[in-house]
């Protein structure tokens, strides 16, 4: 059992975020509220309210400004923070491209959500992956306590200066923002001391050294080469993603790195997760296991920048990988299912790999269906092929009302 | 093909400079020019308060002539000036 550093509390994910922010205690919050992440944008701004943090809190009409906002104060000088989910990331995302562009450290939390129509408030990962090429390094979190974790290790690493680029912290709606769990909060000076203070490389406010922020770098000028460099910063940040979390570790006794491996190296097969589903995939591994299966799960954390080699490494000895995927692009495969296919192709000898959508408007995902994706795979070991490469977890029945 | 340095770029295209738009001469993208007929000229001033791009060069108090190296050609002072005391013109001159 690890050290326990802090204080134990029973809380909800969005609680969790609310109170890491509290103690990073950033120079200014935009955030507009939006279900499931309204909890964080309230509570912090009773924090506010209260005077337990020295924020300016920006009350906005929307979340185009609220990112906006951000914007402004980042280019101030400030150490900014916000929260959206779904359709409010959907409105943002003009700007989200602008905050990675100017290579602002914003550090959002994005609570999981579905995007309309219909309407659905619930959670699948549509939101954030309609982002993932905005330029923005993506973490995901399985729990409240990693969402914790994963927020106060974003502002290091956003700000750290060979990167210099925003962090976006998703966990999935309603099963970890509205869920209470136990979680471990670290001392406030623990964390103040752990991020540090900000220092911006040029401030607007700095009249005595005045610059120009966001200027036309049109045909004539450097907007691919200004492209490249931003490219460039998150290679870089793989090194200081996995210095962050070893520091982390060190800190709190919960190490982090780009992909948590659950029972794989002996497995002969394995799913591949994002976020809270991945604690029901190590659940049913244990299950199967006991079974005598050969059955493990890769959560992924880091979704952007994409570990593509230690990826491999992890995944190489296996017969068979179904990449679970809570969100689709109609047209062709899952989103992380393409990527983890592509990192793969270039191993010589590969697992085979199938693709299984599931969850999508928040359908319930439990361990019977992950069982289903696990015999599939079985199945595919088995016979050496792949028959159904893209299927379908937890379809119900539909009855035609004539 | 040149080698490619990251290093000689500002992060996120800043210009560690401020006040760069005056620079900028965006003269060269105007098509039609207004001229400004002195003579009719009723000094209200309109055509200043108007003028998108602060190209109506004003000396105390006074409309004194048009700023070329700013002015795009839209023709809002035309349209605005009470006394049609200036008009549009074809041609991006008179500065070339």
């Amino acid at each position: 059992m690890a050290k326990i550093t802090g204080k134990i509390v029973a809380i909800t994910g969005n609680a969790a975020v609310a109170q890491g922010m509290r103690q990073i205690n950033p120079d200014v919050v935009a955030a507009y509220p939006i279900t499931p992440q309204t909890d964080i944008a309230e509570e912090f701004a009773t924090f506010v309210a209260d005077g337990l943090v020295d924020t300016e809190y920006i009350a906005v009409e929307s979340e185009h400004s609220a990112m906006s906002a951000c914007l402004g104060a980042a280019a101030a000088g400030a150490r900014v923070m916000t929260a959206t989910s779904s359709q409010g990331l959907a409105l943002m995302w003009e700007i989200l491209y602008i905050a990675s562009g100017m290579r602002f450290p914003i550090v959002m939390t994005n609570v999981n959500r579905c995007l309309s129509a219909p309407i659905n408030i619930h959670c699948d990962h549509s939101d954030s992956m309609g982002a993932r090429d905005s330029g923005w390094i993506q973490i995901y979190s399985e729990s409240a306590q990693e969402a914790y974790d994963n927020i106060i290790q974003a502002v290091r690493i956003g700000e750290d200066e060979k990167v210099r680029l925003p962090v976006m912290v998703n966990m999935d709606g309603f099963i970890v923002s509205h869920s209470i769990e136990r979680v471990e909060l670290l001392e406030d000076e623990s964390v103040k001391n752990f991020v540090g203070e900000y220092k911006p490389s040029f401030s607007l406010l700095d009249v005595e050294h005045p610059v120009t922020f966001g200027p036309f770098d049109g045909l004539g000028g450097f907007y691919f080469e200004h492209k490249l460099a931003q490219i460039e910063a998150m290679e870089r940040s793989r090194e200081v993603i996995l210095r962050i979390g070893r520091e982390f570790g060190a800190l709190s006794g919960r190490e982090y790195g780009f992909f948590e491996k659950y029972r794989l190296d002996d497995a002969e097969v394995a799913v591949i997760v994002l976020n809270s589903a991945a604690g029901t995939s190590k659940h049913t591994v244990d299950m199967m296991r006991r079974e005598g299966h050969p059955v493990g799960v890769l959560k992924l954390r880091i979704f952007r920048p994409f570990p593509t080699r230690e990826l491999c490494e992890a995944l190489r000895h296996l017969r068979a990988v179904a990449v679970l995927d809570r969100a689709t692009s109609p047209g062709t495969t899952g989103p992380l299912f393409g990527e983890v296919k592509a990192a793969l192709y270039d191993l010589g000898k590969r697992p085979l790999v199938v693709n299984f959508i599931y969850g999508l408007g928040g359908r319930e995902f439990k361990p019977e269906h992950i069982r289903c994706a696990f015999e599939a795979l079985l199945e595919i070991s088995k016979k050496g092929k792949v028959e159904k490469p893209l299927d379908y977890l937890g379809l119900k029945e539909v009855e035609v009302i004539s | 093909m040149k080698e490619w340095r990251a290093e000689k770029l500002m992060p996120g295209a800043l210009i560690p400079l401020g006040g760069t738009a005056r620079w900028y001469k965006t003269g060269s993208w105007r098509s039609e020019h207004p001229v400004w007929n002195e003579e009719t000229c009723k000094q209200c001033l309109i055509c200043w308060i108007y003028c998108p791009d602060g190209a109506i060069k004003v000396k105390e108090g006074k409309v004194i002539g048009i700023d070329y190296d700013y002015c795009k050609g839209c023709g809002i002072c035309e349209v605005e000036c009470p006394p049609e005391a200036i008009k549009m013109a074809e041609g991006g001159e008179p500065d070339g």
